[in-house]
């Protein structure tokens, strides 16, 4: 049992018509880096919510660590919550934001002044604590309500979003700094967020949500590699579905598969394909060069578009432009191939 | 042509500037302002006693003459009762601020707003007589004292100096009830306002981190819409002290603030004494302004 963090059973939360969360099952395991990945109002947050006590659900129970949640406020639950906008109180120094559970729990002030600054460090804020929230930016907030959430040793951290404020560079900084951090401390952390690069980048496991259900739980590479359906072929990473009659010409079968844009290979002229190989023939629709690699937009013959992503290891922009228009042949993998059925 | 006038404009951005505020400008340091400091000059003369003339000449006797134990003691009036009416407005506004702020449907919410504001809508000469219909001596609330038998704990405590009167309608305590009902919708709006403004996840992130509604309030929510709080009271505060028609119609013979200017000035003509006594709810404000400054109050505008 202690194995499990958090169990739903059957969670069910509706806003008069709308089934926000609809009869969710999942197990969050202890220690676990788990990401709840899916378009904005797929219930993702809800749940987090739910967990958080700020909601409750319509039906079914939210075990955590084998005790029943659902009934209980928010200041019962040994959970912390680290919000999309901060949530910082604007009236309090940083230090102070940051002891304010220790001050609830009347933890005297010269042992709450010596954690906020342990935890100051392990944020890598030293020395703002008498600052003000609106003196700091956005990462330095963000952090901040990190530190605010960690210092009362919650038994699950939960994040709502908490990067989707910041610039991409701070962003990706802040993706490794949080894996830090959580294998520092080990305690569970659920991630919300919509964007599959940082679901991937730094789950355990993921739960891809779509209107209200989990449409599947997996570690990254499982999720990427092997969709369990249309939807998430199409929301983590580039689709390239295909289906129907042109799947047959390639596959021999009309179940419709996905593949991803890096494993198909762009062949050259003369080139023969391994045994262990499709083949599909098209022709060249759209160049994208992006630097690291070029994005091809090829037209199948008999219909239907693949995406095809190369890296430009040799090749200069002036060369991967001019494949524009041309016809060519696309192989790839049997093993690469993922039937999603639908 | 109309083409060519906003061009004109667009590149002269500071003539827009000035045309817009050159006439409110104008307006105010003339009438608000400049009234001011004709008070202020006034109550530096003397009402000569012999002639009944006033001498335009600098003197202090005026606020000798104001600052007499009597004057004093309708000062000392006037604040009480400011302070008394803010208080209470608060204490009952707070929970109906806070209701229309935080729980009200958008619906409710209109018609909450609405509610609070329509008094506000009719005369509030028409209002203030209304009430002294209610806090008659033969009005509703002595027909209900009496009809539940309490009339003997009302006319105990009307028999008290500093409550009571002859009756209700003519008692501190009816003026206080006046006040808090015609300023009440000044306090409520400005905390609504605050209150609307502290985020929702600020409310939830104290919750998170341990605290119950009752903390909640006192450490987040409270700080945070305090200045609306201050926003209210000044009006309430303010316009309690310069009131004088609630005052003269409720009131016994002790004077207030607002019936003293209004007896000098028109019954007896003293112009500089009523200007000089109208420098006392300037100078209570600015200290109350202070006061108010060094709690914080203005520090999240």
């Amino acid at each position: 049992m202690s194995d499990t963090a958090i169990l739903f059973k059957n969670i069910s939360r509706h806003f008069g018509e709308v089934k926000a969360v609809d009869n969710v099952e999942l197990e969050i395991k202890d220690g676990e880096f788990f990401s709840m990945l899916g378009p904005s109002g797929s219930g993702k947050t809800t749940c987090l919510r739910m967990i958080a006590g700020f909601d409750r659900p319509t039906s079914g129970q939210i075990i955590l660590y084998g005790q029943d949640v659902s009934n209980l406020p928010p200041y019962e639950r040994p959970v912390n919550t680290v919000f999309q906008d901060y949530a910082l109180f604007p009236h309090m120094t940083i230090a102070e934001n940051i002891g304010y559970g220790l001050m609830i729990k009347g933890i005297p002030r010269p042992e709450r002044e010596k954690r906020v600054e342990d935890m100051l460090s392990l944020v890598r804020l030293p020395g703002f604590g008498r600052r003000k929230p609106s003196q700091l930016s956005g990462g330095q907030r963000q952090r901040v309500a990190l530190a605010r959430a960690l210092i009362n040793h919650p038994k699950v951290l939960l994040l709502d979003e908490p990067l989707g404020a910041l610039d991409l560079k701070l962003r990706q900084q802040m993706q490794v700094e949080l894996k830090n951090i959580q294998r520092e401390v080990g305690i569970t952390f659920i991630f919300v967020t919509h964007d599959q690069e940082e679901a991937l980048t730094m789950s355990d496991r993921i739960a891809v949500f779509n209107e209200g259900k989990i449409e599947q739980v997996g570690s990254p590479a499982d999720v990427y590699e092997h969709p369990a359906t249309p939807f998430v072929a199409g929301f983590v990473g580039t689709s390239n579905l295909v289906s129907g009659e042109v799947a047959q010409r390639i596959t021999g079968s009309q179940n419709r598969f996905s593949v991803r844009p890096e494993k198909i290979h762009l062949a050259k002229a003369n080139e023969q394909p391994a045994p262990d190989m499709f083949v599909a023939n098209g022709s060249v629709r759209d160049v994208v060069y992006l630097g690291l690699y070029t994005r091809y937009l090829v037209e199948l013959e008999g219909g239907g578009d693949l995406v095809v992503v190369e890296q430009n290891l040799k090749t200069t922009s002036m060369d991967v432009t001019g494949v524009k228009g041309q016809t060519v042949q696309l192989f790839w993998k049997k093993d690469h191939v993922n039937y999603v059925g639908g | 042509m109309l083409n060519r006038i906003s061009t004109f404009f667009y590149r002269r951005p500071k003539l827009v500037l000035a045309l817009f505020l050159v006439p409110p400008l104008i307006w105010f340091l003339v009438v608000y302002i400049g009234a001011l400091v004709t008070l202020l000059i006034n109550s530096f003369f003397y009402l000569d006693g012999f002639t009944g003339q006033v001498v335009r000449e600098f003197t202090l006797q005026t606020y000798a003459k104001l600052l007499i134990p009597t004057n004093l003691q309708i000062f000392a009036r006037t604040t009480g009762m400011a302070i008394l009416v803010t208080v209470a407005s608060v204490i009952l506004a707070f929970p109906l601020a806070y209701y229309i702020a935080r729980f009200a449907s958008p619906r409710m919410k209109t018609w909450l707003y609405v509610a609070v504001t329509l008094p506000l809508w009719t005369s509030y000469v028409v209002r203030v007589y209304s009430w002294k219909l209610i806090l008659a001596q033969e009005g509703i609330i002595s027909w209900f004292a009496r009809l539940i038998h309490l009339d003997g704990l009302l006319t105990w405590y009307l028999s008290h100096d500093l409550v009571g009167g002859p009756s209700l309608a003519v008692s501190p305590t009816g003026i206080f009830i006046v006040f808090v009902y015609i300023w009440l919708p000044y306090m409520v709006i400005p905390i609504q306002t605050a209150l609307e403004r502290v985020p929702k996840s600020l409310i939830e992130a104290s919750g998170d981190l341990g605290a119950t509604p009752a903390q909640t309030f006192r450490t987040v929510l409270l700080p945070l819409s305090f200045p609306g709080v201050v926003a209210g009271s000044i009006f309430t505060f303010s316009l309690t002290l310069g009131d004088f028609i609630v005052p003269q119609l409720f009131g016994t013979s002790s004077f207030y603030i607002g019936k003293a200017v209004l007896t000098y000035q028109g019954t007896s003509g003293n112009i500089p004494l009523a200007a000089a006594f109208t420098m006392g709810p300037i100078v209570i404000m600015i200290v109350y302004l202070l006061i108010a400054r060094k709690l914080g109050a203005f520090d999240a505008l």
